[in-house]
């Protein structure tokens, strides 16, 4: 131990410590921590932003009452009371939309994704795999005006909920595809060929051996497709629209958070509204996000 | 001959047929929509300025938007590249492995998981302000404005993909300049970079092809006049928030030409995210 320390103080060190080259290097590493908080620190300020302005709103009726229109608004804003109503509409109409987006999305793009898997080395493969990336890439409104061409002109013949999910269906697909595919490349061969080795036909391997080994990425693969499209604006602006009631029928005008977040934004007297909404969607996606990561750190054990 | 192995092949392969069929339909029905826009200006609807929807005077052109789009898209990657830069070394090497790493990290993803519409509110309460304070123009709306949210939204995709690149440069090299006195800045600037350049450059690449498409944020910062900006804090449009602005009341030429500008934009991250995709496959 003594010789360690005798060591640790030769003079040659003192002297590197004050040599250009160390004192450039903490300098530089000095700019990259400052630099990677400047990064990290809107994160920080808006959630703060969010909960300061908006936790007054989230009251109870704030999730069961529907949006109130500009007059009550402006009247509660003059008295200087809390705006009465909340956004439940925009809550089902979002939960509608993710889940008949989910429906479709998720077992096509399972089945994809096992497709990609099982043919890897196909040109063909290769192809759908190469679209399936550009896909991924697509602006998001594009695809808004996809569903629009589609389903609100030739499907529900205006705008609805229907045509608000499949937006968001397009948008989902990409996703599960390649985190399907990604899954089903860690799951060791052997697995498969035991299955194979006792004779059990090719879908019974799929659904009995692959897709519950493959589970808990699947889910969250499926999750982080779900917190991606649950704060999607421009698409459903194009498609969905937005209503005041709660709409559960699906070739009907439908509201979803965000909508309402774009609606309050555009109307001065809701703008107490805005904040109470966005920290309900940022809620909803970072613990989507939480869940799933929850679930990678389980697997990984 | 038709026996269950066979039957889900088949089934699989029919699925995969979606995706084919979605990809192409949708170029087509872009294509069958842009068409009229196309038909009556031709090739002038890239290079023309002018965007006017009265009636009998009609005249659309897509360069005020194409500029805008990408000089939006160019601040943001300046302001992005040196934070992202520094972050994925912070994450991928300096503190690699450590808990503060992870939590930077876990930050980052958060980032990438706020909603545009909630960038674009932030944008609008907070960055604005600061940008009018600062005594750049008197709105505070602008390319500058839009190019900064779209900087701060596009750096967890740089960030997470520049990790994984820092991170995939072999230890050996870095001892190896380590045994022969190289400090930190040195491994960084002479091991890690050139090792890690073409895939780094990537995730920039990846990240330009995010904010050329970003919609709602921008919509919301950048004035949305529909000229051609002449400087940095001047208003200006995009083509993605043209669209979402414009598509309410648009029939007609009107529609046809929006159509059509969502068909370069589609082509447009179409080539960069395949460019992207393209060098990726090389490391």
């Amino acid at each position: 131990m003594k010789m360690i320390s005798i060591l640790k103080k030769t003079d040659a060190q003192v002297e590197r410590k004050w040599d250009a080259r160390f004192i450039k290097d903490k300098i530089f590493t000095g700019f990259i921590i400052i630099f990677s908080l400047i990064t990290i620190s809107p994160i920080v300020l808006i959630i703060s932003k969010l909960i300061s302005k908006g936790y007054k709103q989230l009251n109870w009726s704030f999730f069961t009452e529907t949006t109130p229109n500009t007059y009550q608004a402006m009247l509660a804003v003059n008295l200087g009371e809390i705006i009465p109503g909340g956004v439940l509409n925009g809550i089902t109409g979002t939960i509608l939309m993710v889940l008949i987006a989910s429906i479709m999305a998720i077992p096509i793009g399972i089945m994809v994704g096992i497709f990609l898997y099982e043919n890897q080395t196909k040109k063909y493969a290769v192809i759908v795999k190469d679209i399936t990336d550009i896909l991924q890439g697509v602006p998001s409104i594009v695809l808004g005006l996809i569903s629009y061409f589609w389903v609100v002109k030739y499907i529900t013949n205006g705008f609805s909920a229907l045509a608000g999910s499949f937006a968001l269906f397009i948008m989902m697909l990409p996703l599960i595809i390649r985190s399907t595919e990604e899954t089903f490349k860690m799951i060791p061969v052997s697995i498969k060929e035991a299955g194979f080795a006792l004779g059990a036909p090719y879908h019974k391997i799929i659904l009995k051996v692959m897709i519950p080994s493959g589970l808990s990425g699947l889910i969250t693969g499926i999750l982080l497709a779900i917190s991606r499209v649950v704060g999607e604006t421009a698409p459903l602006m194009l498609t969905a629209l937005g209503s005041m009631v709660v709409n559960l029928n699906i070739e009907k005008p439908t509201s979803a958070l965000p909508l309402l977040i774009w609606e309050f934004y555009n109307d001065p007297n809701m703008v107490d509204l805005i904040w109470a909404t966005s920290l309900l969607l940022m809620m909803l996606v970072l613990g989507l996000n939480l869940i799933s990561k929850y679930i990678i750190s389980k697997r990984n054990l | 001959m038709l026996n269950g192995e066979r039957i889900t092949k088949i089934v699989l392969f029919l699925t995969s047929l979606i995706i084919i069929f979605i990809a192409s339909g949708m170029v087509l029905t872009l294509m069958e929509g842009a068409i009229p826009a196309f038909k009556e200006f031709g090739f002038k609807f890239i290079i023309s300025s002018d965007w006017n929807p009265t009636d009998g005077r009609e005249s659309y052109g897509a360069l005020p938007f194409i500029i805008g789009t990408i000089a939006t898209s160019i601040i943001a990657l300046l302001i992005c590249l040196p934070l992202a830069f520094s972050t994925s070394l912070f994450i991928g090497e300096i503190y690699r492995g450590t808990k503060l790493a992870s939590f930077i990290g876990m930050m980052v993803d958060m980032l990438a998981g706020i909603p545009s519409i909630v960038y674009g509110l932030w944008g609008f309460y907070v960055l604005r302000p600061w940008v009018v304070d600062m005594g750049f123009n008197d709105q505070g709306y602008g390319v500058f404005t839009a190019g900064l949210i779209l900087a701060i939204m596009v750096i967890p995709y740089a960030t997470s993909i520049s990790v994984e690149m820092i991170k995939m440069v072999q230890n050996d090299l870095k001892e190896a300049a380590y045994s022969l006195g190289a400090t930190r800045k040195d491994v960084i600037f002479s091991v890690i970079l050139p090792n890690a350049r073409s895939g780094i450059f990537t995730s920039y690449i990846l990240a330009f092809g995010r904010a050329v498409g970003e919609t709602m944020a921008v919509t919301m910062l950048i004035g949305n006049s529909n000229i051609i900006p002449k400087g940095l804090f001047d208003t200006g449009n995009t083509m993605a928030s043209l669209i979402a602005n414009q598509f309410g009341e648009a029939d007609g030429l009107k529609l046809s030409s929006l159509v059509a500008i969502a068909l370069l934009l589609f082509f447009i991250t179409g080539l960069i995210n395949g460019f992207g995709k393209l060098l990726i496959k090389k490391l």
